[in-house]
């Protein structure tokens, strides 16, 4: 067997194409999904009206596979073994699978062809267009999805009213008593509830729809109404091809996800599986896996799966876990406080058989992995303070629901392949990866494991970056061997010795060569160039934003041809010229200084670039003067030494240009102002950055990316990049905006000080380095020739410029 | 036939700060620690095949004098000249020594 065919591109059938990448399956595997999109996040779908782009919602492409995007199967050739697509093209398979999900039950009441669903993309873009017109929706369907299209109406400013079938919200999830809880947040929040109540029509007239009756006749106005009235599996394509489907729908499979054809399988929510249509992402991806492993020859199992859920739906925390009754039960009220908590427990009140929660969720992370075992304490402290304890978990009990780990293959893992924090687990277990509520649990676990964080720097110092730059700060220490005498041993490294320079020089700002800091540096900081792989440098004047007069690039060109140097356009939007010798540096420098230009610290983890587009000066969209912006900032941050390299940019509108969100710290105009983002990285883990602040003046925006920048100096790892450190930070953006603009810590005077205190103190490190003769000694090949070159150091010639000659080592 | 060659006054190098000599037509990477023990190792990294050695950072490694190649890091002993990241590797090592505040090699080692 060597082409597997999948049908359906959803998470799902992401999760089956990643497993066989990950397994090494050799053959063939080709994807045709019916929406014009790879898989998404389809758990994270309602992120995208508020800003998620569709590309962070979108599940990578595993190398090797062919997808067929925009192309729906319409039918299956069992004895041919091919589908075929509506365009008519045809497709063999050897393995068939079918993942092809489930669509919106829309029920058949008159004017239902007005209806939205609320399920794809493309579902989303509708809604959100014809909101534009509208001020008030209604969403048919109380549910968790209905919530959660409820909340996405209300957030596009509509008012919203909430029509609901059973006598309250939520019914497969909380019991009478949560779902009264739960009414009273929604309507706190202003949506109308409208329970036990069902749809008679949709009223519409010639500009569309006016509003839904009630089957009591009482008409609720609306301009858009949503049906999430319930999902049905997308089983047709297996009916019509005489698959065995359940009497209710669903594609029947056996424990191996195996249909009635032995070469067909069916996974996710179109599956049967046991009996049971799953609508939880969990259970469908336990089922991709499952599906995999016997493609690949395995014998896995699906064995059924936990239906609890935990969600947050408009700002209210739900939970259900286990069974919905039993023999006995505790319940805990609090109507003022709106919360809910109930317990059930098995008729000797040994056994925890389940839980529903509103209003406070915490019993779900602590209290999940006890279904089904001895209770680990009296039910009513359990209620009472279960929030807080901190329970011994089994090791078979499930921490994460989502992709089915349990406690002791967490331990497992952490133990066996020395794993000190939450990303790790999530890389080796999954756990934690989809929706996130089990992280706490992880990190309980990695505690309780006894793994000792190690922090130190190097074998020299027992501290991280941070608490060295406190000593640094508290003691006022100047330098490197006062602080390795008094709290470090031996005399360094490569690794302490530039981060301590970087913190004396973040904290001091004086130049990177004087006295005994000099010896610190790496090369890089040492020649104030970049070494490159023949011993030679390369030379990256500054060019602020991008933006340089043609003199000025004149003798650019000018300083290149006569040193005989390679030129390169730079990513960061200015030029590299490369092949310099040490001794050269200098004679180079004196020139490009006399003309002005300045170290662009391409060497030193410091600022980098910030980059520009052209903006509202010449640009046909630009809202603000992007180009002005961006000088100004880079001119501000110059020099600023970090504990790794920053780099900005200013894009001058909403099509970003500059590539901002790329950034470290990025600036997108606005009509009324910048939007400042932070913490995005291109390099080897990209990441889109995230908004911080909205529509801020110029000045606000300075004064908080002062703030996220001396923060960042003060608090990060040593080459920490601002993305990993925000990703570390506990409590996030929420907690860095109570920090920089809300003041929780008291500091930001002193941040913006220490910011004053290095604009102020700026010098251009090539202005005092050639100016220095002291300094300048050092720039020979040889201590006791020179004037000569190194004879090492030869070129040949490509496309017209030199090019290092290729030595072979090892 | 052997012999000592000044490279530089002892005051005029920094301490954890390396400069490189030429030598009888061979680099040598001559270092000062902060104890003031002066070392010569040869300058050419094995790993890179360029003549750098002598711009890596000095420090210790388990108290014994070290560079580390600015290239790739990798760590050397300023003793014997071996890389204590892979021992496999080596770089020869210079009789070194300092006569009326001047620094020699030795030659025909
Ligand atoms: C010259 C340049 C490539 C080019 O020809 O365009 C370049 C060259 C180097 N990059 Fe880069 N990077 C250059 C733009 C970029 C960009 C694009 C950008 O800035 O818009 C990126 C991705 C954006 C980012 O950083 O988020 C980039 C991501 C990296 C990384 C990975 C960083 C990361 O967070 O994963 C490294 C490695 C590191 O810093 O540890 C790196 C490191 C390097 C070093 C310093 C490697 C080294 O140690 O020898 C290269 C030497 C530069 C030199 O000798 O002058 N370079 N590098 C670009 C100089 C831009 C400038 O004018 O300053
Ligand atoms: C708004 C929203 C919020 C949610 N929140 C949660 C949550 O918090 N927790 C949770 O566990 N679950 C949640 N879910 C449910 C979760 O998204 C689903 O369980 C999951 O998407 C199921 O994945 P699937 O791949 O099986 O099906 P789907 O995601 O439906 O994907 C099936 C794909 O197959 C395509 N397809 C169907 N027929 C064909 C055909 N004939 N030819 C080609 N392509 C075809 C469809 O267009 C679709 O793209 C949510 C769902 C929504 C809509
Ligand atoms: S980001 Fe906007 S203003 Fe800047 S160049 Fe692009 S389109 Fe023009
Ligand atoms: S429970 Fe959802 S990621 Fe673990």
């Amino acid at each position: 067997m060597n082409k597997i065919v999948v049908v359906g591109y959803g998470p799902t059938a992401h999760r089956l194409v990643e497993t066989l990448h990950e397994r090494g399956f050799g053959g063939q595997v080709t994807v045709i999904g019916e929406e014009p999109r790879p898989a998404y996040d389809r758990v994270a779908l309602t992120s995208y009206l508020s800003g998620t782009s569709v590309e962070d919602l979108t599940y990578p492409v595993p190398p090797g596979t062919v997808t067929r995007l925009g192309g729906r199967v319409t039918a299956i050739d069992r004895a041919a073994r091919t589908v075929t697509l509506a365009d008519g093209s045809a497709e063999p398979y050897d393995v068939l699978v079918l993942a092809t999900g489930s669509a919106p039950f829309v029920p058949p009441v008159p004017g239902a062809e007005h209806a939205y669903v609320y399920r794809t993309i493309d579902d989303l873009d509708a809604i959100r267009m014809a909101a534009k017109d509208a001020t008030e929706g209604v969403v048919v369907g109380g549910g968790l999805l209905g919530l959660e299209a409820a909340d996405a109406l209300r957030g596009l400013g509509l008012k919203t009213h909430i029509v609901e079938m059973s006598p309250w919200l939520m019914p497969r999830q909380v019991d009478e008593g949560g779902g009264s809880v739960l009414k009273s947040h929604i309507e706190g929040l202003g949506l109308s509830v409208h329970a036990g109540a069902g749809v008679q029509e949709i009223v519409a007239g010639e500009r569309g729809v006016t509003g839904l009756r009630k089957p009591d006749g009482t008409l609720l106005d609306a301009q858009i109404v949503v049906f999430s009235a319930g999902i049905r599996p997308r089983d047709e394509l297996a009916r019509a091809s005489g698959l065995d489907v359940g009497e209710r729908g669903g594609i029947a499979v056996d424990a191996g996800m195996r249909t009635s054809d032995p070469a067909i399988y069916a996974i996710g929510e179109c599956a049967l599986a046991g009996g049971m249509v799953y609508g939880l992402v969990g259970p469908c991806f336990t089922m991709a896996e499952v599906a995999a492993d016997r493609i690949l020859g395995g014998a896995a199992t699906f064995e059924g799966a936990d239906m609890s859920t935990k969600l947050k739906l408009l700002g209210v925390e739900v939970a259900q876990f286990g069974a919905m009754d039993g023999a006995l039960d505790v319940t805990y009220m609090d109507p003022v406080a709106g919360v809910y908590k109930r317990l059930f427990i098995s008729d000797d009140a040994q056994t925890l058989l389940g839980g529903i929660c509103v209003g406070d969720a915490s019993p779900y992370g602590s209290l999940r992995p006890f279904v089904g075992k001895p209770l680990p304490a009296a039910p009513s402290d359990l209620l009472f303070t279960g929030s807080g304890m901190e329970l011994d978990l089994p090791d078979d009990a499930q921490v994460c629901s989502c992709n089915n780990v349990c406690a002791g293959t967490v331990r497992t893992a952490i133990a066996d392949k020395g794993l000190t924090d939450v990303p790790g687990i999530k890389a080796c277990t999954r756990a934690g990866s989809t929706c996130g509520s089990c992280v706490p649990m992880l990190k309980q676990l990695l505690e309780k494991s006894g793994v000792e964080l190690s922090k130190a720097l190097c074998e020299h110092f027992t501290y991280s970056r941070a608490e060295l730059y406190d000593i640094v700060r508290v003691r006022g220490i100047t330098t490197f061997s006062e602080l390795v005498s008094a709290h470090g041993q031996g005399r360094g490294c490569d690794i302490c010795k530039p981060a301590v320079a970087s913190i004396l020089a973040s904290l001091h700002n004086g130049h990177v060569l004087d006295g005994e800091r000099a010896a610190l540096q790496d090369t890089n900081d040492a020649f104030l160039a970049n070494i490159q792989k023949n011993g030679t440098y390369s030379v990256v004047p500054r060019i602020p934003g991008g933006e340089i007069t043609p003199d000025k690039l004149i003798v650019i060109g000018e300083v290149a041809r006569d040193f005989g140097l390679y030129t390169k356009i730079t990513g960061g939007q200015r030029i590299d010229l490369f092949g310099a010798r040490v001794e050269q540096l200098p004679q180079i420098w004196r020139r490009l200084v006399d003309a002005g230009f300045e170290s662009g610290h391409a060497y030193g983890k410091a600022l980098r670039t910030v980059k520009s587009c052209v903006g509202s000066a010449w640009c046909r969209y630009g809202v603000q003067d992007s180009v002005g912006l961006a000088i100004d900032l880079e001119l501000r941050y110059r020099g600023l030494r970090a504990p790794h390299k920053l780099k900005s940019a200013v894009s001058g509108c909403a099509r970003e240009c500059a590539e901002a969100r790329s950034k470290d710290f990025g600036i997108i105009a606005t009509e009324q102002g910048w939007n400042l983002y932070v913490g995005g990285n291109g390099g080897f883990k990209p990441r889109h950055a995230d908004l911080l602040a909205a529509d801020l003046t110029t000045e606000e925006l300075i004064r908080t990316i002062d703030r996220f920048v001396m923060f960042y100096i003060r608090t990060a790892d040593r080459l920490q990049r601002t993305a990993a450190w925000l990703e570390s930070l506990d409590g996030g953006l929420d907690y860095l905006r109570q920090v920089i603009i809300d003041d929780s810590l008291g500091i930001c005077a002193e941040l913006d000080a220490q910011m004053e205190h290095h604009v102020a103190t700026y010098v251009d490190e090539w202005q005092t380095t050639i100016d220095d003769p002291d300094k300048l000694g050092r720039f020979v090949s040889f201590v006791n020739a020179p004037g000569v070159p190194d004879p090492s150091i030869v070129f040949e010639t490509e496309r017209d410029q030199i090019k290092p000659v290729e030595v072979a080592v090892r | 036939m052997s012999g000592w060659i000044p490279v530089c006054g002892y005051q005029g190098l920094l301490p954890e700060r390396g400069v490189c000599a030429l030598v009888d037509g061979r680099q040598v990477a001559v270092f000062r620690t902060f104890d003031g023990t002066v070392h010569a190792i040869g300058n050419l990294d094995p790993f890179s095949g360029a003549q750098v050695l002598s711009r890596g950072i000095v420090g210790t490694r388990q108290g014994e004098p070290t560079v580390a190649s600015p290239l790739h890091k990798q760590v050397f002993s300023l003793v014997s000249g071996v890389c204590l990241d892979e021992p496999e590797f080596s770089v020869p090592v210079y009789p070194i020594r300092v006569e009326a505040g001047l620094v020699q090699v030795g030659t025909g080692a």
